[in-house]
């Protein structure tokens, strides 16, 4: 039986992403997890989070997971999602920039105000809702239709050094990268966990992706 | 394209079973929730909003586990709003699979334990729920105020000012109730949705009088809302929730079908 631990550091609410997992595979030991050696002995590993980067690294450092993290992000199949996507970056505006993991280079930026659609209507910070992703070719977005929407909540965006690894864009109004893809490593800002059908099939992927 | 118009289903839930006031008297038992939000979920709804209005403390514990049966099994954003009062209760129904809670009149009692809550928790989470009557006189200019305790009590705090102090205090989105139009069926207050959806820079939940699909695009195109919520013209199977997406699309709103 395959098995994938879920990166428990105390930054928020875990059931629903551990719950979506196990939806969306049944034969998968899912399990929550602080501890380090759990995490290095699952053959996938997903790293979640919300909430401020600042409590988020604080509490990475706390229980003594940068390392583990790190190192796992080497080696198997790894699935960042929110916090847990801007948190592999190199360094994050948000608390007066705040130095990240720096497994993907590049940073964290907000959304600078005030934003406006073409219409001139403002445009709400967080982006809050369902959005469009487009696509790029990577095995998570098998069976996934070209522009699929997905639930986002989110002040901040990743914008990386590197545009091969951009896996996913998504307007508002501009065009933000929504997805990145390094190796073994998957990493989104939305919620697959709250994406309904769309996310389900995305998790499902991730845990029979190889990396 | 761009960010889709959120609409909601709102399931009023007293003692782990659906119910929906009209006017908060008159209440009729319509099912069980976890079988309604299923359905809804089916039909395509953005998120679900859970209002516990179970009087009694001690029966809490019973939307807890509705909350938990829900996030085992429909994967969209849960919010659960009614006796929200301290950072515990905020905990247990975040642990149970909520995704936000809604603060309503602890927030108006309190309005530090919106702060505490944003902070503990992140504006991702805090919804305050606001429910606001009309208090200026015809042909006056337009002057709305907070009401507690179902609309009945008056609190003499200005409504625009209270959304903006919220979203300071750390509020994610407001939940903007009209208690002038709940349960009338006759639409949202429009210029009270278009005046707080100006005032901040978070999403505004519309509610309170939708009584057709027509409503709620209008929510949208006149009210400015970013997302609408609705109960009774939903929960009777009056519409379904594919039809106002269809309704909202025809009037150019951009939607999640």
């Amino acid at each position: 039986m395959s098995s994938v631990a879920v990166i428990d550091y105390g930054m928020g609410n875990l059931h629903s992403i551990a719950k979506a997992l196990q939806y969306a595979d049944s034969s998968v030991n899912v399990f929550v997890t602080a501890d380090g050696d759990d995490i290095l002995s699952a053959d996938r590993v997903v790293f979640p989070g919300v909430g401020a980067i600042r409590d988020c690294m604080y509490s990475l450092k706390q229980s003594g997971l940068i390392q583990i993290i790190k190192e796992a992000a080497k080696a198997k199949p790894f699935l960042g999602i929110c916090l847990g996507m801007q948190a592999l970056l190199t360094d994050h505006e948000e608390n007066g920039h705040t130095q990240t993991l720096n497994i993907i280079p590049g940073h964290v930026v907000r959304f600078t105000e005030p934003l406006q659609d073409q219409s001139g209507a403002t445009l709400k910070i967080p982006h809050m809702g369902w959005n469009q992703v487009r696509q790029m070719q990577h095995p998570l977005w098998e069976n996934i239709p070209q522009d699929s929407r997905f639930y986002f909540v989110h002040s901040y965006y990743a914008r990386p050094d590197d545009q091969a690894t951009i896996a996913g864009i998504t307007d508002y109004p501009k065009a933000f990268t929504c997805a990145l893809a390094a190796n073994n490593i998957f990493a989104v800002q939305f919620h697959p966990e709250k994406s309904q059908t769309a996310g389900l099939q995305l998790l499902k992927n991730f845990l029979h992706w190889d990396g | 394209m761009g960010l889709a118009k959120r609409i909601i289903p709102c399931l009023d839930v007293d003692n782990g079973r659906v119910v929906k006031g009209v006017k908060f008297v008159d209440i009729r038992d319509a099912g069980d929730p976890v079988e309604i939000a299923r359905r809804y979920d089916k039909e395509g709804a953005d998120e679900l909003t859970f209002l516990d209005i179970t009087a009694s403390h001690e029966d809490r514990e019973t939307m807890v586990h509705v909350v938990e049966q829900v996030a085992g099994e429909v994967f969209i954003p849960l919010t659960v709003g009614g006796g929200i009062r301290t950072l515990d209760d905020i905990r247990r129904m975040l642990n149970a699979g909520a995704d936000k809670v809604s603060i309503n009149s602890a927030a108006v009692f309190r309005p530090e334990f919106v702060k505490e809550a944003a902070e503990r928790f992140g504006s991702q989470c805090i919804v305050v729920a606001i429910d606001a009557k009309k208090v200026s006189q015809p042909g006056e200019p337009d002057k709305w105020e907070i009401f507690t305790h179902g609309g009945r009590k008056p609190t003499g705090i200005d409504a625009i000012e209270w959304a903006k102090k919220m979203v300071g205090y750390g509020a994610g989105e407001i939940l903007l109730t009209s208690m002038d139009k709940d349960g009338t069926r006759s639409g949202f207050d429009l210029p009270l949705t278009r005046a707080i959806s100006e005032a901040v820079n978070v999403p505004v939940i519309a509610s309170g009088g939708v009584g057709c699909l027509d409503d709620l695009a209008d929510g949208v195109l006149e009210g400015k809302a970013d997302a609408v919520l609705a109960a009774s013209i939903f929960h009777f199977a009056e519409h379904t929730v594919g039809e106002a997406k269809q309704r909202m699309a025809e009037r150019s709103i951009e939607v999640r079908l």
